[in-house]
C-alpha cells in the first residue's frame, strides 16, 4: 500500500500541475508563441515527432560517444593519477580547468579545430562529462580499507594485483556515482555543443532544433523538442542506476533492497 | 620452549612514530622477546602499549626504528606469516571463499577447492562459502579472516586483539576454537589482547607490558593444562594466574596492587 502510494504520489502531482497548466493557459488565453498548453505541446510531438527523433538521435549519439570517451578517458586518467602522488599533483590542475572553463567560451575554438562536427561536438560534450568520472574514481581508488591494503603488503602484493583486486573494486561505486552525473552532463555538453556550432544541414540535433523554432515562433515544437530532451536524460539516468544496481547488489549497502 | 634456536628474536626494539613537526612519539622502548616454534604468546599491556605496534613489526608491515628482528630458520616469504585484524577487514565485493581465496592468489599459490572448503570447516564455516560478508555476524566475519590468515598454511600466525569487539560468549566460543586450531595445525601464535582472562586462557607464555612506550615488564608461563575447555575459566590455579597478571600489569601502571 505504502510502495504503492510512494508511486503513485509524484505521478498524481505531475498530472495536477498538467491540468493547472492546461488551465490556466486557457483560461487567460495566453498566446502558444509565449506558453502553450500541455495538449498542444502533445499534439506537436506526435505531428512533427519523426523528424524530432531524428534529431534527437543525432543528439544521442554525440552524447554516447561523449560518455564513452569520458568514461574510458576518466577511468584511465583516475588510474595513472592514482600511481603517485606526483603524477596526481602534476595532471589534476590541468583537469581542474578543463572542468571549470565554461565549454561554451572553448567551442567555438574546438569546432575551428576539429576538421568535423561530429568530432568537435563530442570533444565539447566530452569536457563537460569527464571531471565526475575522473574525481570519483579517483577519491574510490584510495578508498580500500587501510588494514586491506596492508594485507595485501603483507602477501607481497604486485601494483598490478592491487589494482585488479582491491583498489578496482573498492572504487566501483564511486566510479558509478561519478558515471551517473557525467551521464546527464554528457547530454548537456552535446547540447550545449550544438548550440554553439549552430550548424545547419541535414544532419543536425535536437539543440539547433529548439533554436530554430525560436527564432521562427514555433514555440509548441521548442516544447516538445525540450520534451523529448528531458525524456532521454530521464532515460539515461534510470539506465546508468540500473546499471549501479546490477553490478553492486550482493554487496554495496547503496544497492540494498533493505536499508535503511 | 626448547634448547633449539626460536622462531623469532626481537633484540632491543625500539620504534618512534613521527608525529608532524617535528614531534615523534616513543611507541617501543628497548623490547627484546623470544617467541620459540608452536609457542602461544601472547602480548597484554593497556591500550596505546605498543603491541600492535609490534606486532605490525614482526608482520613486516613497518620497520622498526632500532633494534633488529632475527629469524634463525630464514626471513620468512608472503605467506609464512597471517595475520588477523582487529576488525575482519574482509573485501565485502567477494563472497567468503574469494576472500579466503585471496592470499593464495596473491602468493600465486594453488587454491583447490577443496582446500578453501577444509579451512573453512577448521573455523566451523562449512556452509558459508558463497555467503557475503555482510550477511555474516561479527563472530562470523571473525571466523571467515581466520581462515584468511590459515590458507596459506603460515608458520606464525598474528592475532591483533581479534575478538575484543565480539560479545562474551562469542569471544569465549572463538578463544576454544582458536585452541583447537593451534593445536591441530602446531602454527606458532603471537596473540595481543588487553584482557588478562583471555591471555591466561589460550597463552603458553605472557609477555605484560608497560604503557607507552612499551616494554616487557614481564614474563609468565602459563602453567595449565594443554587442553584447555570453559571449566577452566572456574579453575582456581587459573584464577591465581589471571590475578598475577592483574598484579604485573597493574605495577606497570605506577599503581600499587
Amino acid at each position: 500500500m505504502r510502495a504503492l502510494l510512494d508511486r503513485l504520489a509524484p505521478l498524481a502531482l505531475g498530472l495536477i500541475g498538467l491540468a493547472l497548466w492546461e488551465g490556466l493557459t486557457r483560461h487567460y488565453a495566453v498566446p502558444v508563441y509565449v506558453l502553450p498548453g500541455p495538449l498542444l505541446i502533445a499534439q506537436t510531438l506526435w505531428q512533427d515527432g519523426a523528424s524530432l527523433l531524428g534529431a534527437l538521435w543525432i543528439t544521442l549519439r554525440i552524447t554516447a560517444l561523449a560518455l564513452l570517451a569520458a568514461t574510458l578517458g576518466g577511468v584511465l586518467l583516475a588510474v595513472v593519477m592514482a600511481q603517485s602522488r606526483l603524477v596526481e599533483r602534476s595532471l589534476f590542475p590541468y583537469a581542474v580547468i578543463a572542468q571549470v572553463t565554461p565549454v561554451v567560451a572553448i567551442a567555438p575554438l574546438i569546432i575551428i579545430w576539429a576538421d568535423n562536427t561530429t568530432l568537435a561536438l563530442v570533444i565539447c560534450a566530452w569536457i563537460v562529462a569527464f571531471f565526475p568520472i575522473v574525481a570519483a574514481t579517483m577519491t574510490g581508488l584510495n578508498a580500500a580499507e587501510k588494514n586491506l591494503r596492508d594485507l595485501f603488503r603483507l602477501y607481497g602484493a604486485g601494483r598490478w594485483q592491487t589494482l585488479q583486486l582491491l583498489r578496482a573494486p573498492a572504487a566501483l561505486p564511486y566510479f558509478l556515482t561519478g558515471l551517473r552525473v557525467s551521464g546527464g552532463l554528457s547530454l548537456v555538453g552535446a547540447v550545449v555543443a550544438e548550440f554553439v556550432a549552430g550548424t545547419g544541414g541535414a544532419e543536425t540535433g535536437l539543440a539547433f532544433r529548439i533554436l530554430e523554432s525560436g527564432y521562427r515562433l514555433q514555440i509548441p515544437r521548442l516544447f516538445a523538442a525540450l520534451v523529448l530532451l528531458a525524456a532521454a536524460g530521464i532515460a539515461i539516468y534510470v539506465a546508468l542506476d540500473l546499471l549501479s544496481r546490477l553490478l553492486l547488489r550482493r554487496w554495496h549497502d547503496s544497492a540494498l533492497k533493505d536499508r535503511g | 620452549m626448547s634448547a633449539a634456536s626460536p622462531l623469532l628474536r626481537l633484540q632491543d626494539i625500539t620504534h618512534l612514530y613521527g608525529g608532524g613537526k617535528g614531534r615523534t612519539l616513543l611507541a617501543l622502548d628497548g623490547v627484546s622477546l623470544e617467541v620459540g616454534h608452536g609457542d602461544f604468546l601472547s602480548l597484554l599491556g593497556p591500550s596505546g602499549c605498543g603491541k600492535s605496534t609490534l606486532l605490525r613489526l614482526i608482520a613486516g608491515l613497518e620497520t622498526p626504528s632500532s633494534g633488529a628482528i632475527a629469524w634463525p630458520d630464514g626471513k620468512p616469504v608472503p605467506g609464512d606469516i597471517g595475520f588477523v585484524f582487529q576488525e575482519p577487514t574482509l573485501m565485502p565485493w567477494a563472497s567468503v571463499a574469494d576472500n579466503v581465496r585471496l592470499p593464495l592468489r596473491l602468493t600465486r599459490r594453488r587454491a583447490m577447492p577443496a582446500d578453501i572448503q577444509a579451512v573453512l570447516d577448521l573455523v566451523g564455516l562449512r556452509d558459508f562459502a558463497g555467503a557475503y560478508p555482510r550477511e555474516l555476524s561479527g563472530g562470523m566475519k571473525m571466523r571467515a579472516a581466520l581462515a584468511r590468515a590459515l590458507v596459506t598454511r603460515p608458520r606464525l600466525l598474528l592475532l591483533d586483539e581479534p575478538f575484543a569487539a565480539l560479545d562474551e560468549i562469542t569471544r569465549f566460543k572463538l578463544n576454544e576454537d582458536l585452541l583447537r586450531i593451534w593445536r591441530e595445525r602446531r602454527c606458532t601464535v603471537i596473540f595481543v589482547t588487553h584482557s588478562v582472562f583471555e591471555a591466561a586462557f589460550l597463552s603458553q607464555r605472557v609477555a605484560v607490558m608497560s604503557p607507552r612506550p612499551g616494554r616487557i615488564l614481564a614474563e609468565e608461563a602459563i602453567d595449565l593444562p594443554a587442553l584447555r575447555v570453559s571449566e577452566l575459566r572456574t579453575n582456581a590455579a587459573y584464577s591465581a594466574i589471571c590475578r598475577k597478571l592483574s598484579d604485573r600489569l597493574a605495577s606497570g601502571m605506577g599503581e600499587t596492587p
